[in-house]
């Protein structure tokens, strides 16, 4: 999927990193020597993302937003351009309030990761992958492996996972999502972390002497 | 010294050669479309394939593959041959044939690497991808959809032209090289991306359509659009000139050129002089040449030869300024000038109005003082070479007079010339800087120089140079920077003001009755005096012609046999590639003929015989090409007193890179170039 060129969308006409962010970079830029910077272009990145979806609910990059970035590492322009649309992770275009991100491949889709992508699309009336729901708040975009397979199915909204999903399951989340509460992260099923279903599987008891 | 076998021929190479560079030494030719001598290696279009014994059994890219002792290398193995065959059909998989509306066909690497390394046909029927292309201004046209992604322009605008901008966005099979934003590119060096583009993707915009590489006559010839004196080779078919491209000369430009030298040939083409004209009853009319000769001759009798004087401009041959010198001796005159700007430049010693360290010697100085002078803009070819030594030898640059970006990071001293006796005097921090380094290289421009005290700045910067160790038996660190590819010649060929002679100011202000204007377009030609007559010697209806009683046309560079001498006291010499216009003349014989007609015969008739006299003139003139490096054994300054130096900022001599003379200002192309520069356009109004 090519990111769309950026004339083809509005974009704001100027950037400025808020107090938050000024924080974010200035710990991001302490991890490194001086003289390069330019290593926190990837988490830099995520820090002009996350200012866009503070100020205006809707995770992305703007150019400017990059350009703010490269004057403050140092960088040529271009450079963080290249950087910025090579990865998925960075939303070129605005998206939704809520960034879908289903996960279908193999692990995931043996576990079910077509209802999930059914449930998200008949909840949200999304119709393809990259697009936005009318009322604006969700965007639906098929991912490559998370790296969650042990809790698969998995759903990422925004930067947690919803695990262990089916679709009624994944319905009553957007629908939680909709009315604006945010249903704690991880497991849906309750488990703790990756551990098994139901509880302790093995080393239930001590072994005898 | 690694020894190493590739097809049987044992070689010996340099450590830390790439096989490739091993392979070419050894005359065995190895395709490859991303590397390139003087870029980065990127390893990234896998046609360089070979086979190396004793490593893992497949391909290596011989590119980015260092020699090592005892290494036998294939370069024609099956297992070499199938693969570059793939790799050329997956090259081809998303590359349109549309070589018969494609500008590069016929001098396409990929074409004629295709015929000797690909295969006949392709497996791939799917649909190709399509990319849009590109706006990079007014000089590059982009077929994006013909990109193979080697990514040589990326590097080359990154590294070379040190002007990042292009660059690849996104990635695998939706990667598009480009701006990303769209803008035209910024840099003086952009139509290098045209010639370093092995297919089809980046071509020339006002070359669009023009011409066939076969139906093209080629030339060898010198730019005189800037100082350098750049290689070039002119495309030309019938009466026109439909190209410039850059001639590889490692010594000048490599194989680089500015984008005015190659792309101000429109400008040829317009307001061309191509008949005398004569002014009678205040309106210019069209005569014969003989008609306009005996005017000037009727002008000149009884006309005492004090009151004749001669402007050279910037254009000019060596050997039109010889004869028009020769003239005006004979003529008894001594007011002739060839330094339209004023520049306050000493004649006396060749080392003080030449660029001595060499072009190819830049990149052994480790620290650059620049004065009055932004090389990017009047010499943006010798620009590059100052960011390579800046790149490579990690040499600090100062700069004195307006701030300027010259695609490398300078530290600001200074807007005046008093920066450079604090700098002489150690009491600036930049002196330190200069004292320390072992190759220091100071850098004086035209805008230091055209000025009041410009002889008196040229004086301080001897001084300082002296005074850091730029001035050694074996370093040469002192350099001025020309902006008029004539001037050098000029002043080799004595072409200033001889005993009691009259300088361009005094000659403007009503110091002459008649002035012969040699392609002089670049003075203030309002201050001639109404009485003065002006004889306008020239290939273009610029300025000069303008103001002109008579008016006698010339040849432009691409219509004369011309030796010229670039800033470093090179002397080059080009060809003819085109006739002139009509009636238009080479330049000296225009002269010679006027010579005959006055009773003052110059005593040549034949160019190889002016060549000679160019000789005689200057020994400098008996070398073509090869400059000897010298170092400073005379550390006399020029004449000028180094402590009467003003206080008013420098100026640059050059502001608008694209319209510096009468072939740029007449060129559309360079116009449109203009127009892309918001900061020309704003100081236009």
């Amino acid at each position: 999927m090519a990111a769309a060129a950026p004339s083809n969308f509005e974009q704001p006409a100027c950037f400025a990193f808020d107090a938050q962010s000024e924080a974010e970079l200035a710990m991001l830029i302490g991890r490194y020597p001086a003289g390069k910077q330019a290593s926190v272009v990837i988490p830099g990145l995520y820090v002009v993302q996350h200012q866009m979806k503070r100020q205006t609910d809707s995770a992305w990059v703007p150019v400017k937003g990059m350009d703010a970035l490269a004057e403050r590492l140092g960088m040529a322009p271009i450079r963080v351009y290249e950087v910025a649309t090579f990865y998925y992770m960075f939303n070129m275009a605005p998206i939704g309030k809520y960034h879908l991100q289903v996960c279908t491949t193999t692990p995931c889709w043996l576990r079910g990761s077509d209802e999930i992508v059914a449930a998200c699309r008949a909840e949200t009336g999304i119709a393809g992958w990259k697009e936005t729901s009318a009322d604006g708040m969700f965007t639906m975009t098929e991912v490559e492996c998370v790296g969650a397979c042990v809790n698969a199915p998995i759903l990422q909204v925004d930067d947690d996972f919803y695990e262990d999903l089916n679709g009624e399951r994944t319905t009553a989340l957007l629908a939680a999502l909709r009315r604006g509460e945010k249903p704690p992260k991880g497991s849906t099923i309750g488990r703790q972390n990756s551990a098994p279903e139901g509880g302790s599987q093995t080393l239930l008891f001590a072994p005898e002497a | 010294m690694p020894k190493l076998t590739i097809d049987g021929i044992a070689i010996e190479v340099p450590a830390g050669s790439t096989i490739l560079q091993a392979a070419e030494a050894a005359g065995i030719e190895i395709p490859r479309f991303c590397y390139h001598e003087r870029l980065s290696v990127a390893g990234n279009c896998r046609m360089c394939l070979v086979e190396v014994e004793k490593t893992p059994p497949k391909p290596i890219a011989s590119c980015a593959y260092p020699v090592g002792e005892g290494m036998v290398v294939h370069t024609d193995t099956p297992m070499v041959r199938n693969g570059r065959r793939g790799v050329m059909e997956f090259l081809l998989i998303n590359h349109p044939l549309d070589c018969p509306i494609c500008d590069q066909g016929g001098e396409c690497d990929l074409q004629d690497q295709a015929v000797g390394f690909g295969s006949d046909s392709s497996r791939y029927d799917e649909n190709k991808r399509a990319v849009k292309d590109k706006d990079l201004g007014p000089l590059v046209k982009t077929t994006m959809t013909r990109c193979i992604h080697c990514t040589r322009c990326i590097r080359f605008i990154t590294e070379v032209a040190g002007v990042p901008e292009l660059g690849a966005t996104d990635r695998g099979e939706h990667m598009e090289v480009g701006t990303y934003v769209e803008k035209a590119l910024s840099s003086e060096l952009s139509g290098n991306i045209i010639d370093l583009c092995p297919v089809g993707a980046l071509t020339s915009k006002p070359y669009e359509f023009v011409a066939r590489p076969w139906e093209l006559q080629k030339v060898d010839s010198i730019d005189v659009l800037d100082a350098v004196g750049a290689n070039i080779r002119i495309d030309s078919r019938g009466p026109e000139v439909l190209r410039i491209l850059p001639r590889l000369n490692e010594d000048v430009n490599e194989e680089w050129l500015g984008d005015k030298s190659r792309f101000s040939i429109d400008g040829l083409k317009r307001s061309r002089l191509d008949r005398p004209w004569l002014k009678k009853d205040g309106k210019l009319q069209a005569v014969s040449w003989a008609e306009a000769f005996s005017a000037i001759a009727d002008r000149t009798k009884g006309l005492s030869a004090d009151r004749i004087g001669a402007i050279a401009g910037d254009l000019c041959d060596a050997e039109s300024m010889l004869a028009l010198k020769d003239l005006m001796t004979s003529l008894g005159s001594a007011n002739i000038d060839c330094r339209q700007d004023g520049a306050r430049l000493d004649a006396s010693r060749r080392d003080f109005y030449s660029f001595n360290t060499s072009i190819p010697g830049i990149e052994e100085a480790d620290a650059v003082l620049l004065i009055g002078t932004d090389p990017r803009k009047e010499a943006p070819v010798l620009n590059a070479r100052i960011r390579k030594a800046v790149v490579a030898n990690r040499a600090p640059v100062g700069s004195i007079g307006p701030v300027i970006d010259p695609t490398y990071k300078t530290v600001h001293l200074g807007f005046d010339p008093s920066v450079l006796n604090a700098l002489h005097n150690g009491s600036h921090p930049f002196a330190d800087t200069l004292r320390n380094a072992k190759k220091p290289m100071i850098v004086v421009g035209q805008g230091a120089l055209a000025r009041a005290d410009g002889a008196a700045v040229l004086a301080a910067a001897w001084r300082l140079a002296a005074s850091v160790g730029a001035l050694t038996a074996d370093w040469h660190g002192f350099n001025v920077l020309h902006t008029a590819a004539a001037r050098v010649g000029g002043l080799d060929l004595g072409f200033v003001p001889g005993a009691n002679g009259k300088s361009v100011a005094q000659m403007l202000d009503g110091g002459v009755d008649l002035l012969w204007l040699l392609g002089a377009d670049e003075i203030d030609t309002a201050r001639v005096g109404a009485n003065t007559f002006v004889v306008y010697q020239g290939h273009h209806g610029d300025a000069g012609a303008h103001r002109a009683d008579v008016i006698l046309p010339g040849a432009a560079y691409t219509e004369k046999s011309g030796t010229y001498v670039n800033t470093e006291g090179r002397v080059q010499r080009g060809f003819k590639a085109v006739f002139p216009p009509g009636d238009a003349r080479e330049d000296w014989t225009i002269i010679r003929a006027f010579s005959q007609l006055v009773g003052k015969t110059l005593p040549y008739d034949t160019i190889d015989a002016l060549r000679a006299r160019l000789e005689q003139a200057n020994v400098a003139f008996s070398r073509i090409g090869y400059l000897p490096r010298f170092g400073c054994s005379d550390l006399t300054g020029p004449s000028g007193d180094p402590a009467a130096v003003g206080d008013a900022p420098f100026a640059l001599a050059v502001e608008n890179y694209y319209q510096t003379d009468a072939i740029s200002r007449n060129s559309p192309t360079m116009a449109e170039c203009s127009a892309t520069k918001p900061e020309l356009a704003a100081a236009a109004e």
